[in-house]
Formats: C-alpha cells, structure tokens, sequence
C-alpha cells in the first residue's frame, strides 16, 4: 500500500492508504478527525471543505496521495490551543449561522478562505456567490452571510474580536 | 426577564461543539471490530427477481457475509410497519400491501434493497455488492399518479387493483354542492405540488452492536429514537424493549426524513446479532435520493364558490396523492388528516368537502417532510383565492380580509374537524404588508420596467396544525400510536437538574431554549440545567420530534414535570419551615412562607430530599425527580403571513426572489434567534419548492433528478435576505403557550412565492405556474405571449 507523508493541523503524520483513498477518507477514518464531513458523492456540496497550502479544496474531490507533502488544516486545527475560536468560528455562534452543525464545519473553512482572499471587502453578493460551493439545507444562509460579514471586519482588523 | 430565561436571545451551547468538529454525528462512531454493510439496491423500476446469485460477492475478497430477503425471511424478520391507518369511504381499510426489509420476489422502485454485503472494509463491502448477479424480468412500470389510476396502468402491488391505497373523503357533500348550486361565481385551479426531496445534509446512517449477553444498541440517524425501538423491536426483528437501547446522538438535519424506521435499521441490527460483530452502514448521497422518504407529489382539482360581494360559501377539493412503491411509517396521514383538515386555512368557509386517493407507483416512498400536508393545503388555498380575486375583479387583500375568521371567533370549529384556538390574521396581514412596503410596490414595478425587468408581488395568509397532538383525536383517526411526549426532571442534591427529553434536536437546538425553559421556571442558573435527550437508555420514553411539537408537547411535558417537582418541594418546605404546604410559596428558585421571610432555596430542598436526616420521611419519598407524560389537549394553529417580491428577467426566464417578509404568530417564542433561524430555513426550503426542487422520474420510474448535479438545491446566491417577524397570540391549551416555528416558513412561502410570479406575469394573462418556476418554464410562457404582444 502507498505511504503518504503530510502535515495536519501542524503536525506530522504518515500513513498507509488504498490508492482509491480520498483525502477525506484519510482526514476521517486513519486520523479519528471527524469534523470534516461527508455530505454527498458529487462534489457539490463543501461539506467536506478543509485548506491544502492556504486554499480551501473538497476533500472528497482529491485522493489522499496527492496530498503529499501538503499541510492541511481542518476545524479541529481551526481554534487556538487555549480553546480561543477563530473569528469566524465566533461570529457563526454570535449571528446563529448553524443549525444542525452538519454543514458547519465545511462552511467555516470556505468561508475563511473567502475572507482571506478578500482583503478589499465583500459585498453581501459576493458573499452569497463565493458560497455557491457549500449546501446548507438548515438556515436559509441568511445567518451564514450576516456571520461572514461580520468576521471580515474582524479578520482585516476593522473591528476587534470579542474580548475573550 | 431573566437573563438566559424564556425570550432571551441566548446563544446556543451545543455550538461549541459544531464549530469545532466535536459533534458526534452516527458515521463518526467507530466500534471494535466493526464490520461494513452495503446495500445492493434494485437498478430497475419494477422487476420480478427470477435469481440472486451471491457466490462470487461471498467469495470476494474481506467479504463475512452476503444476505437477502430470502435469510431475512427464513429467520422470522418481519416487513416494515405502518403506523397509521385510513379507511376509505366506504369504511374499509386502507390497503397495506407488505413491505419488505429487502425485498421477496419483486422490486418495486430504483432503490428498493435486495441484498447486503458485508465485510472488513466499506470498499470491500461495494466491490463485492456488484458481483452478485440479479436475474431480473423487467415488468411495465408507472411513476405518474394519474398515469397509475388509468385503467390498465401496471399494478405495483398485485393484490392491490388499480394502485389505489384508500379513497378517502372528509366534509359535508351535500352542503357544499347546495352551496356551488347558489353561487354567483365558481373559480376552478387545476395545481401539482411537486416531489421534493428532503436532502438532510446528513446521509442516513446505522450502526448497530450485540455485545456478548444478546444485548443490542443501534446508533441511528433518526428524530425519534424510542420510535424506532418500539416498531424495530415489537414488529420486525422482535427484541424486547430491555435488551434494545436505541441512540440518536448529533443528528444532522431531518425535516421529517428520519422520522421513519428504514431497511437499513433492521439490517445492521438483524447482522450484528447473526455475526456478533459491529456493523455499520452509511448512505452515499446517491442511496439517500433513492432510499429516503420523499415529499409531497399531490395533483389536485379545486373548486370555491363565492357569492355576489366575494364571501367564500364552499370549497371543493380532488386530490391524487402518490404514495410511492410502498408505505413509509406515517405516510397514510399527510394526504388526509395532515392536509385535507387544513382546508379552512384562515377562512370562514362555510362548506367543505375533500376526496383524496392516495395511489402507489414505481417511485421511492413518499411521507411527511417540513409542513407535511400542510403546505400542500395551503398552496391550494391560497393559490386558489389568488386566482378568485383575478375572476372576480376583487382585490386580492380585500378578498382575504373580507374572509378572514375574525379573532373573536375563536375557539372557531372549521368544516373539516379542527378547532382553532386562537389567531389574529389580520394583524400579521397587517405587520407583513408593512414590512414589505406593499404600498410602494406599484413604483418599484413601474422603476423595474424601465429597467426591462418584470415585477411582481404575491401574499399568503396560511395556517397550519401542529404540535401533533391528542392521542385519543388521533387514535380515532386511525393512528396506531399515542402522541404525547414525556420528561424527566432530575434535580441534583445540590440544585443543578438534568433534563431527560422525548423530543429530539437535529437542529433545533433544545439544549439550549430547553434549558431557558428551566431556568426560567425553577430559577435555576441557565449553566446548571443539562439537556438529555437521543438515547433510549436514559429518557424514559418519547415520541419524538416532528410536526413543530418538540416545544409544545415536549415542552409542554417539561413544565408539568417541574410542577410536580415544585409541588413536592413545597411539602418538604413546608416540613423544614414548620409552616402548612399550602402556606408555601414558589418563585424564582425560592420556597418562601407567604408573607413572611422564612424561605429555602431549590437546593436546599433538594439536599433535602437526598441526604433526608431532617425531612418527612413518612410521608414523602426521598429524592427530587420527577416524571411526567403530556398529552396535548388539542393541536397547536401556528399561522400568519408571508409576502413575496420577484423580479423576472423576461430574457432568461430567471425569476430573483428580491425581497421575503414572513409575519408569523408562533405562538410563546422562546428564544427569538431560534425561531428566526427556523422560519428562515423554512423559507428558504419553500423558496426552493416554488422556484428550483423537482424530484422528476420518467414515465418508467427512473429517477432523472438523482444527485446534488440534477436535484437544485437552492444555495446561498439563489436566496435573498429574509425578513422574520413575530406577532403571537398565545395557544390557550398548553402552558407555554407556544404553537410551534419548525414549520411555517416551508408552508406559507411556496404559494406567496408563485403569487408573485403570477402577479409578475399578470399581463400575459397567466393564471397559474405550477412549481417549480424554472427559467425555463417562465421563459416558454413569455415567449408564447410575445406574438400576442408585439401585435397589440
């Protein structure tokens, strides 16, 4: 079986996996990182989002052998080790941005991709559009896109996170 | 108001999991030594199953086992049962042809289970599921619900003639044709409500153990785990009640799909009893189009007669309703008493009759998802007077205020069974038409026709039941079980007090207004109330949640539950205080003497109770938990109204939902940014019936709409921002108040949606759009019309 070498949420890790393997697969069955979701078998629906090298991808849509070399991060790596969230994490509690949490996690990282390739701003269409990659069948995304806004102002320093 | 009590805006708790990968959804369990399943699934509509060959899959690398419906049967495993039953007109029973876990001789529908494989991994599991040879005989197969009523249509069942389940009417025939004979004017509206599907954005999932004393837990994706207990163990695996713990931990979203008891329960419960190890089955998003409950699929003929000044005097109702190859858990209700029951709306209408067949078909099942028979009623109704005031020339608000049950009808006893407790109509009317600047809508049109664009507004006022409801109403009404919730209140020796809940949250976020709810009436800090709630083995019992009933019945079950605990705090208080238990007093966490300051706190009564060195213990057990069982005194009448502004691009066909207002009267609101929450789901799920969801099939039976690449789901930049107001009467029967959110925002928006379509379209003399209002739809009925217009 193939070996894989890559960085997951900072750290170090090897593994044996099927060539079929999906980097999601990987991500949940060989590492225990359920966080990451598995929402459908066409690529459509970001559940599974995480960020390879700073972008976010579907994990579903890649084999976990071409994630050699990569870092990852997933939203377990997402928080800080005292337990501080992330901005983002914080404004989906703050603005109601989830529901049944199962889209969330895949969400979270799209949308902070987003932000961080946004630095000029994002209208409340953009936002809407540069979610076209994530299904959520629980809010409306009327939340989602109030959450995103709202962390933008945070993350490019506008506004200063809540005082933990 | 305290703080974190009822109407606070608390932020839920149960996010700090979620957003952090901590939630324990089914697939995320792993057990020791688990095992794999994967369900072969039939690839033809209907098909008799000459021969199963599974010696190659059997063989086949990892591969433990391979079994059919053939193992199944031979070890006593029994069809999946109905929970509700309906007579048809002439009161016999309706037809319940049987249902297989996998299937005996016949498939039915694309999807129906035939085998399982089962082996060391899930891709093991898949390769050796496409050696087992099938030798299948197509047989001709029907998927429309008139198609399968015409005379020679294929028989699905072949014990059941002409496809029909029951035939089944509610109203007075006689008054409502007595009531057309005298009309000054009859509008007719021939409508479809599509087939959605529900999409949960969790798959299903099973995971099912027997530990070494015949001791089995199933870990399953489902919105009412002690439902499934009862039917998995009483009716189709026949395990008792006490060897069978049933959990559903995270779930990730229902909308009524995970109400019912699947296939794939019994199956990894039934092998991990037959191979003693652990297995587990999680749907592929391609499984869950083809093997979860759909929705709706009604095509309906409806008449209202009116007289001279616009007063409704009757409606008129045929409904076909399809049913799908076999029958889903509560399907029987939704096109009857959880449809044609709604037909009053908020109306005064005096007469009404409804007939409903409901028809099988080569289609995967159909049951309840979000608003369940209640969107399709008001979809008709309003639908209907929209098309009322465009014939009679009378306004379409003028129409509905002139109708409107007014709120000192109430209690008000509809035509057909229910009796509403309490609403206002107008004043959500009101609220909403506000809200959506209605009177400045004439502008907005005039400013988007110079932009090339074409403008439109459309209203609903709907009502819906929920909160589902007495169990002797529903008994009678051919339900084969109760409907009550249950609660457990366990206050610790110390004060803090752990909720054990029937109902269930896959979303709704219970831990957090359930524990409002509690600290609010026991005054107990919010931090010190835990919810319990998913796992058979620690609440006592549940029917779980569905039908917006989790705050209303299960809340309900709470408050009584604390009343007892209160009751009996009062006692002990009195026994400590040396005063009389009537003297005592409850409020805000405090037991007091009344009049006087002589008091004890909850906790110091229940150190009390449980270190009981000083306490009545003649009288009174120690301990301070209580159990109570609510049963709902009637259902609950959420209502009010959603308004609708689209523009439609005449080019594209494209129709933008530019502006949404729902005015809701929820009843009590717990917790304002749940309930907005819920309502704008439910939009945005009704938004998607109106304008982009369609479970299509071929005349064959072959689902064309099968995957997220075919099956719209509406997604972020398909949806406008959505304006949530609440403006609540109180329901009069249960002690919160409440009447429930989880449904309204599905029921009240499809009709409000295609009002404005049709309100958009108004100058091509378009009546009616049936949903969804695709672009191309739209754009098909412009062109049609451009001929007409260029020649005027």
């Amino acid at each position: 079986m193939p070996q894989v070498s890559l960085k997951v949420n900072g750290k170090k890790v090897t593994v044996e996996v099927e060539p079929r393997t999906l980097l999601v697969e990987l991500l949940r069955e060989k590492l225990g990182l359920t966080g990451t979701h598995i929402g459908c078998d066409t690529s459509q629906c970001g559940a599974c989002t995480v960020h390879l090298n700073g972008d976010s991808v579907k994990s579903c849509t890649m084999l976990a052998v071409q994630a050699e070399g990569a870092e990852v991060l997933t939203i377990e790596g997402l928080a800080r080790p005292d337990g501080t969230l992330h901005p983002m994490q914080e404004m989906f509690r703050e603005h109601h941005a989830l529901q049944c949490g199962y889209c969330t996690p895949g969400m979270v990282m799209s949308a902070i991709d987003l932000v961080n390739k946004h630095p000029e701003g994002l209208t409340e269409e953009q936002i809407r559009e540069g979610l076209e990659g994530n299904l959520c069948r629980c809010t409306g995304y009327h939340n989602i896109v109030k959450a995103i806004a709202a962390a933008w102002e945070i993350m490019h320093g506008k506004k200063a996170a809540r005082a933990a | 108001m305290a703080k974190e009590g009822i109407g606070a805006a608390v932020r839920r708790r149960e996010d700090s999991r979620f957003l952090t990968g901590q939630g324990h959804y089914v697939d995320d369990f792993n057990r020791p030594g688990q095992l794999y399943a994967y369900i072969r699934r039939s690839d033809r509509p209907h098909a008799r199953i000459r021969g199963i060959d599974v010696s190659a899959a059997r063989n086949a690398p990892g591969v433990v086992a391979v079994y059919t419906g053939e193992d199944l049967a031979a070890d006593g495993v029994g069809g999946l049962p109905c929970g509700w039953q309906i007579h048809n007109k002439d009161g016999s029973p309706m037809a319940e042809p049987p249902h297989p876990v996998l299937a005996l001789g016949k498939v039915r529908h694309i999807g129906d289970p035939i085998a399982v494989v089962i082996a060391e991994s899930k891709a093991q599991a898949k390769d050796a599921a496409e050696l087992i040879a099938i030798d299948f005989e197509d047989l001709p197969a029907v998927a429309d619900v008139r198609a399968a009523t015409a005379p020679g249509a294929p028989r699905v069942h072949d014990d059941v003639p002409g496809n029909v389940c029951y035939d089944w009417h509610i109203g007075d025939l006689a008054a409502v044709e007595a009531a057309f004979a005298r009309a000054k004017h009859v509008v007719r509206l021939d409508l479809v409500n599509n087939r959605l599907i529900p999409n949960a954005m969790e798959p299903r999932a099973a995971l099912a153990e027997c530990d070494v004393t015949g001791n089995y837990t199933l870990y399953t994706t489902s919105q009412n785990p002690h439902v499934i207990r009862l039917l998995m163990g009483a009716f189709v695996l026949h395990l008792p009640e006490h060897r069978l713990r049933v959990v559903a931990p995270d779930v990730g979203g229902g909308f009524g799909s995970k109400i019912y008891h699947y296939a794939e329960e019994a199956i990894v419960t039934w092998a991990a009893g037959k191979l003693r190890r652990p297995v587990k089955w999680t749907a592929e998003r391609s499984e869950s189009f083809i093997s979860d409950a759909q929705g709706r699929d009604h095509v309906s003929h409806a008449e209202l007669a009116l007289d001279e000044e616009g007063n409704f005097l009757a409606l008129r109702v045929s409904t076909l309703a399809n049913l799908g190859a076999y029958l889903s858990t509560f399907a029987p209700s939704v096109p009857t008493y959880l449809y044609a029951t709604l037909l009053a709306g908020v109306y005064k209408t005096p007469a009404i009759y409804a007939e409903v067949k409901a028809v099988f078909t080569n289609t995967v099942p159909v049951d309840a998802y979000r608003g369940a028979g209640r969107p399709e009623a008001a979809y008709l109704l309003e639908r209907l007077v929209d098309v009322a005031a465009m014939e009679t020339g009378i306004d379409r608000i003028a129409l509905r205020r002139k109708n409107f049950i007014p709120p000192e009808a109430f209690p008000y006893q509809t035509p057909v069974a229910l009796q509403y407790d309490s609403g206002n109509y107008e004043m959500t009317l009101r609220e909403a038409l506000k809200a959506a600047d209605y009177e400045g809508f004439e502008a907005r049109r005039a400013e988007a026709r110079r932009r090339g664009k074409l403008r439109g507004i459309g209203i609903s006022t709907y009502l819906e039941a929920c909160g589902i409801a007495p169990s002797k109403v529903v008994g009678q009404l051919g339900a084969r079980a109760g409907l009550y919730e249950v609660a457990t209140i366990r206050v610790h020796p110390t004060g803090s007090v752990t909720v054990y809940t029937g109902a269930h949250s896959h979303g709704q976020g219970h831990e957090t207004t359930f524990a409002q709810i509690v600290a609010d009436h026991l005054g107990v800090p919010y931090e010190q109330v835990e919810i319990v709630h998913g796992d058979t083995a620690q609440v006592p019992f549940g029917m779980g949640t569905y039908g917006s009933r989790s705050l209303a019945v299960g809340g309900s079950a709470m408050v009584k539950a604390m009343d007892k605990i209160i009751a009996k705090g009062k006692k002990i208080a009195a026994y400590l205080l040396e005063a009389s238990a009537e003297d005592i007093e409850f409020a805000d966490g405090v037991f007091r003497v009344a009049g006087t300051d002589k008091t004890k706190t909850l906790g110091e009564i229940a150190f009390a109770a449980y270190v009981p060195h000083n306490y009545p213990i003649e009288e009174l057990e120690p301990g301070l938990e209580e159990t109570a069982f609510y049963d709902p005194k009637n259902f609950t009448f959420p209502g009010g109204c959603h308004v609708c502004e689209v523009e439609i691009d005449p080019e594209t066909g494209v129709t933008r939902v530019v502006n949404f207002v729902a005015v809701d009267d929820v009843g009590r609101v717990i917790n304002p940014l749940i309930v907005e929450g819920q309502v704008q789901g439910g939009v945005a799920q009704g938004i998607g019936q109106a304008l982009l969801e369609h479970a299509v099939y071929d005349a064959n039976g072959q689902l064309l709409s099968g995957s997220f690449m075919d099956y719209t789901m509406p997604r972020a930049d398909n949806l406008p921002s959505i304006t949530v107001g609440t403006e609540s009467t109180m329901c009069t029967h249960n002690p919160l108040g409440a009447k429930g959110c989880g449904e309204v925002g599905a029921i009240g928006s499809p009709p409000a949606v295609i009002n404005a379509i049709v309100d958009a379209l108004k100058e091509f003399g378009v009546k009616h759009v049936d949903m969804p209002a695709t672009p191309e739809k739209i754009w098909s009925i412009i062109e049609a019309h451009r001929p007409r217009l260029a020649a005027e």
